[in-house]
């Protein structure tokens, strides 16, 4: 027993390691100077430079874009992550709530249309999504950043098996109790999905502070770079440099990987949770 | 307070399937009813459709003098305890039981006054403040028949409410919803599939097979005289044994060829015979009975449980599982040949075809 | 569908017209775009289009360059699909079978799901860099020259290795839910029935697994097509070159730098029935799983 519990943990450790290292590198490098790291290569142990580094990516623009800070590029990540799942909660509530508490003529033909969408991710179809929002006048502003991530069921397909989880016995004596549809669903259902709101929001923060491939169409106003959609340009700047600011552009990496790191992390049961049940 | 009468309700769902089929019952104002069958039967679809949980396909609901088909199940005038109580699992004990009252917009303090007072009755004053995880099964009970007095309701609904307590907290709970619903003197409507708690509970019972009635009566009168071997069998347990009986010239024989000495009125050549297994008596016992019931019983098993003893046995060949319960603790070997035998007027007889009771002659009121 | 439902005149409809109008607008409209843009040719100098049938498709399918990219995305999908699978379930079987710091473990094995690829990606590129990457120092010394972004196969490696790296957490996450929810009664009869504890993974947890690793099999497969996107980007940074790419790349560079409208939406419809067979067996084993229970 205690052999095999040695070799479980040494697997563990190494998982951990394999895990962790890559970035364990791309935050103390990110505290080293430009040029020690072109001179001796990526580190592994604290450099004096952290606070310098930091300091300078978030407050001053230049160096890998022409006008925006990181403190900016923070804010505008923060609005894609908050802004897509306040979002995408409200809306697939509502429609959940239609689909799953009401009788009516269509019903059946909507939900099919709504969940259609998770036929075909936005990869497939990004040019003419592309096309449609620009001719709309939506390109470079938050809300043709937002809303059209919005189009995809996910969140409804999740409130959805939510709801049909919920006793059908609550409603009926909500009905006995005279409570009509709207009361129901703030004075019972909402506080009931708490958990599920909260699960559902961390994993859809996670998921819109990460998009890539969208905002990097839609937005080619510098003042609207998410963190994430600002990688390519650090990179690309970083090759063609001479002595490549290799401490800045870790830096950037570590703030756009922090915050939906951070919060993985501390709401970890719930976000587990809602990932999990996501699935049945 | 009020009186429901149900006119030929029918209930039919989509795909033609008749869960409800022309069903009538006149309850009384502060009776207490008890729907009880078998699953399947339609008891919970009918009470549901007092509710106004389900549509009324077709007949007439009125409860008091109001016809109510096509009124709001919160504008009925009723209140309902769920088999899973349907608490508000986000709601303190004192909101859940307020809830109803202030989408009625019942003045606070009148409130007030109402959860207090149905919390005393129920002795949950102390949980007011607490939420339904909290508390034990009995006390969420408690919360969820709470939620039903403060309502003050022209009736009570109750569908299979004991059925998650375990034995003995059931045991209990029956007892004080019966003293609870003689002191409020509300009419009640109580679903159940267990024929102990309906006997117990009700002032009539309403015996359901297949969304018919089988048989409406007080406990005691469906007990002594079930109207059809269904409802034999399913009230009362052990259930009752039924055995063919066929006639040969004037006798009726039993198909191991005991004569059964019963005076019927019929032309019909086969019948069940119906007897209680109480009512079957082992002759080594007892007092041997001049009429009635003589006939051999091969033992299988004996089963004690504690104050009687269960003896199932066969009579003849092929015959079905007979059970006779007699007091005491018994021990009979497997193959041991028993003489039992049974009064007349502990007999009785059913259509083979249609299952129903034919009346004995003779056998008039012994109850 | 609960059993009783409000019955409303308006209020359904009001409660789906958000969520519908966006769907239309960004989703129906788009999709129903790409599949009418895959039949008509593009005049370059924007001049309207004509129609030419499935010309696009025969275009598509019989460019060489189409059938390479093809080719690389089937190998990259199942060693992308396989890798991590296969490393995240090992960890998931450890982790559950240690008793002390079961959930620190659990923490330090799932926190990379919160990464974005292209965030992964650079750090990547970083790491494999022929200059300052430990990883290329690594390669030298076992005397690998290893050339990202110059060799084929050392790009498609790096971008496997980021691409399981990245993936293993949420497969991990999975895995180890399905573990913990066999029930202990099924273990326990195993371990009376089985002596040897890893014939016993292989006849009892892991038939009792297979939903779970479906499931997964299907969001890799999934993730290799389409969330790969950004470590690719961040990898081949922007310049595709000789570079491999995958499917769904190829769509953006055709439409986005080759101007290729017509060919690009035809790529797009391609790769629509691909996801939309892979999402009917993935509803029809969910069906299959409800029937289990």
């Amino acid at each position: 027993m205690k052999r095999s519990q040695f070799w479980d943990h040494t697997i563990l450790v190494l998982g951990a390691l394999f895990m962790l290292v890559p970035v364990v590198y791309a935050l103390m490098t990110s505290s080293h100077d430009a040029v020690s790291i072109y001179k001796e290569g990526l580190q592994l142990s604290p450099g004096g430079h952290f606070v310098d580094t930091y300091k300078q990516v978030l407050t001053e623009a230049g160096g890998f874009t022409k006008s925006v800070t990181g403190l900016t590029m923070l804010w505008n990540s923060l609005v894609l992550g908050l802004g897509f799942a306040f979002g995408k909660i409200i809306i697939s509530m509502l429609a959940a709530y239609a689909i799953v508490y009401f009788r009516f003529p269509l019903g059946t033909f909507f939900f099919w249309i709504i969940f259609s969408t998770l036929l075909l991710p936005l990869e497939v179809r990004i040019l003419p999504s592309y096309e449609i929002v620009q001719g709309l006048g939506m390109a470079n502003t938050y809300s043709g950043l937002i809303i059209p991530l919005i189009a995809s069921a996910t969140g409804t397909f999740y409130f959805r098996q939510f709801f049909k989880s919920v006793p059908d016995e609550l409603v009926e004596a909500a009905r006995i109790d005279g409570a009509g549809p709207l009361k129901f669903f703030i004075d019972i259902l909402v506080p009931l999905s708490k958990t599920m709101i909260a699960a559902i929001f961390i994993i859809m923060f996670v998921f819109g502070w990460n998009q890539y491939l969208w905002p990097t169409l839609i937005t080619t106003d510098e003042s609207l770079f998410t963190l994430v959609r600002g990688m390519k340009q650090i990179l690309q700047v970083w090759i063609g440099a001479q002595i490549p600011d290799t401490n800045q552009a870790m830096a950037l990496a570590v703030l756009a990987m922090l915050p939906p790191v951070l919060i993985v992390v501390i709401f970890q049961s719930w976000f587990v949770k809602g990932l999990v049940e996501s699935e049945k | 307070m009020a009186g429901i009468q149900l006119n030929t309700l029918r209930k039919i769902y989509a795909g033609n399937v008749e869960a409800v089929k022309g069903i009538s019952i006149d309850i009384k104002d502060g009776e207490f009813i008890v729907l009880v069958g078998p699953s399947g039967c339609g008891k919970s679809t009918l009470l549901r459709m007092v509710a106004g949980l389900e549509t009324i396909t077709d007949g007439e609901l009125f409860i008091g003098d109001r016809l109510v088909n096509n009124v709001e199940p919160a504008d009925r005038d009723i209140a309902m305890v769920f088999q899973n109580y349907a608490l508000y699992p986000h709601m303190t004990v004192y909101n859940n039981l307020a809830y109803g009252l202030k989408n009625r917009s019942i003045p606070k303090d009148e409130i007030e006054k109402r959860v207090r007072k149905a919390a005393e009755i129920l002795e949950i004053g102390d949980f007011l403040d607490r939420r339904p995880r909290q508390l034990s099964g009995g006390q969420r009970q408690r919360v969820a028949m709470g939620r039903a007095i403060v309502r003050e309701p022209a009736a009570f609904l109750f569908d299979e409410p004991l059925s998650n307590l375990d034995a003995k907290l059931r045991v209990q709970m029956r007892m004080e919803i019966k003293k609870l619903q003689k002191e409020l003197g509300t009419t009640s409507l109580y679903v159940t599939h267990d024929q102990l708690e309906a006997m117990t509970l009700a002032d009539r019972l309403v015996v359901l097979s297949g969304g018919v009635v089988e048989q409406i009566g007080s406990p005691i009168d469906v007990y002594e005289k079930p109207a059809s071997t269904f409802v034999a069998t399913f009230i009362g347990s052990p259930a009752m044994n039924l055995l063919p009986l066929a006639k040969s010239g004037n006798e009726w024989k039993l198909d191991n060829g005991a004569t059964v000495d019963v005076k019927l009125n019929t032309d019909l050549s086969d019948l069940i015979l119906g007897v209680r297994p109480e009512d079957l008596v082992i002759e080594e016992l007892s007092e041997k009975f001049d009429t009635g019931l003589h006939t051999a019983l091969t033992v299988h098993v004996v089963e004690p449980v504690g104050a009687e003893s269960y003896v199932h046995g066969t009579i003849g060949e092929g015959s079905v599982d007979v059970v006779v319960r007699a007091p005491g603790k018994l021990h009979f070997e497997p193959g041991q040949i028993l003489k039992v035998t049974a009064k007349p007027e502990k007999l009785h007889t059913f259509d083979t075809k249609s299952g129903k009771r034919i009346e004995l002659e003779g056998a008039l009121e012994t109850a | 569908m609960k059993r009783v439902q409000f019955s409303h005149p308006l209020m359904p409809y009001m409660l789906l017209l958000p969520q519908l109008a966006i769907v239309g607008v960004f989703f129906l409209w788009p999709a129903a775009e790409a599949i009418r843009a895959s039949f008509y040719l593009e005049d370059p100098f924007g001049f309207g289009s004509t129609f030419v049938g499935l010309d696009n498709f025969k275009d598509v399918v019989s460019a060489s360059e189409y059938s390479r990219t093809a080719w690389f995305t089937l190998i990259f999908s199942a060693a992308v699909t396989f890798f991590s699978l296969s490393i995240a379930l090992l960890l998931a079987v450890k982790a559950d079978n240690v008793i002390k710091g079961a959930s620190t473990y659990r923490t330090l094995l799932m926190w990379v799901y919160a990464i974005a690829p292209p965030v992964a990606g650079l750090v990547g590129v970083m790491l494999f860099d022929q200059h300052i990457g430990p990883l290329n120092d690594l390669a030298h010394a076992l005397g690998w020259n290893m050339q990202i972004g110059v060799n084929y196969f050392d790009t498609a490696f790096a971008m496997t290795v980021i691409a399981v790296w990245k993936q293993i957490p949420i497969n991990f996450i999975f895995f180890l839910s399905g573990l913990q929810s066999v029930p202990k009664s099924v273990q326990e009869a195993a371990a009376v029935d089985c002596r040897s504890s890893s014939r016993r993974f292989w006849t009892v947890t892991f038939p009792l697994l297979a939903p779970t690793s479906f499931f997964l099999l299907i969001i890799n497969i999934t993730y290799a097509l389409f969330d790969t996107f950004g470590i690719i980007d961040l990898v081949l940074k922007g310049e595709p070159g000789n570079n491999p790419v995958t499917l769904v790349y190829k769509v953006f560079l055709d439409g986005f730098r080759g101007n290729d409208l017509g060919g690009s939406s035809a790529q797009s419809v391609i790769l629509m029935i691909l996801v939309f067979a892979l999402t009917v067996v993935q509803f029809r084993m969910i069906e299959r799983r409800v029937h289990y229970s």
